[in-house]
């Protein structure tokens, strides 16, 4: 697939959702059942993503500098650091181990 | 958050320029994913909401062009909460015809938080529109500087940015799993997501994960009532 084709199509995925909001009357819907799916769903997404991210390589789990780098993340999110600390520190240490090792 | 203090505007403006932050972020991460600035651009301007376009943009690190699909899938699903946001907005704004589209597409976290958070009707469309606003611009214009900027990066593993946008992602999970059944959620997701890479293409094993983890989700949420 074209990455453009893709794109112009993901955003028009993205703004299905937002545009249903204002086109649908709320009565039609079982809102609270269809909330809770999208709060568990962006949980979900966001978190294997996470996953991933951290502990798959070329379609293997692997194990390397990314999973620290994830650590020090965590640590900083518990002492709410601001986001780009956050983004920072992760790459940083991952750079780091990978020019010690 | 703090953000029903001050004036509407200058909460929008401050909200805005929060955003901006994570708008490099992303710039620099879809670059290195191996969407050129433009793209980069494009997927701010129009997707236009934050957790869809990082998640569009890792799934497509993890597997590229033949990941797409499963990147468009993604961003899709993450973006059904913006759905609520309009169900909830709608009536505030009661926007008609062109302004109706502007008002879909501004309806993205923030936008709905600050206005959610005041008081009067005239406050909360204000709050809403200025917030809108205020984010779609310093968020695009943080995404030129980011795509820029990671188009200097020759491999990303050198820099750490693989492990950079699993941080970014981490935070934008972290506050929805302050609880134990976010957090049951989450960790279920990363299990079978990682197990499932094992055994499905790039792109599938975050979906299927996640599907999963959502099914478990709504199964404790019964057995709680």
């Amino acid at each position: 697939m074209n990455p453009w084709l893709a794109i112009i199509l993901g955003s028009l995925a993205v703004f299905s959702w937002k545009l249903i909001g204002y086109l649908v009357p709320t009565k039609l819907l079982d809102t609270k059942w269809l909330s809770k799916l999208a709060g568990f769903l962006t949980i979900a997404l966001l978190a294997a993503l996470v996953g991933v991210q951290t502990f798959v390589g070329q379609n293997r789990i692997a194990f390397d500098a990314r999973i620290p780098a994830l650590l020090v993340a965590a640590v900083l999110l518990k002492v709410k650091a601001p986001f780009i600390v956050i983004v920072v520190a992760a790459a940083t240490s991952a750079a780091l181990l990978r020019l010690a090792f | 958050m703090s953000i029903g203090r001050g004036s509407v505007r200058s909460v929008a403006i401050s909200v805005g320029v929060a955003t901006g932050i994570y708008g490099i972020s992303f710039g620099a991460l879809s670059a290195t994913a191996g969407f050129d600035v433009w793209q980069t651009i494009a997927l701010s301007v129009l997707m236009f909401s934050g957790g869809s376009q990082f998640a569009f943009v890792a799934v497509f690190a993890t597997g590229g062009v033949s990941a797409l699909p499963a990147a468009i899938t993604s961003a899709w699903l993450v973006g059904i909460r913006n759905g609520f946001y309009a169900l909830s907005m709608a009536p505030k704004l009661g926007p008609k015809g062109l302004l109706r589209v502007l008002a879909a597409q501004l309806t993205i976290d923030e936008s709905t938080a600050v206005s959610t958070s005041r008081e009067t009707p005239d406050e909360q469309r204000k709050g809403f529109w200025f917030t809108g606003l205020s984010v779609f611009i310093f968020w695009n214009l943080a995404t030129i500087f980011g795509a820029i900027l990671g188009g200097f990066l020759s491999d990303p593993k050198v820099f750490g940015l693989d492990a950079a946008a699993a941080a970014a992602l981490f935070a934008l999970v972290w506050p929805r799993i302050q609880n134990s059944l976010g957090a049951i959620i989450a960790t279920t997701a990363v299990l079978a997501s990682v197990l499932l890479s094992l055994v499905l293409p790039s792109g599938f094993p975050v979906l299927v994960g996640a599907s999963i983890a959502v099914g478990i989700g709504f199964v404790l949420e019964r057995g709680r009532i």
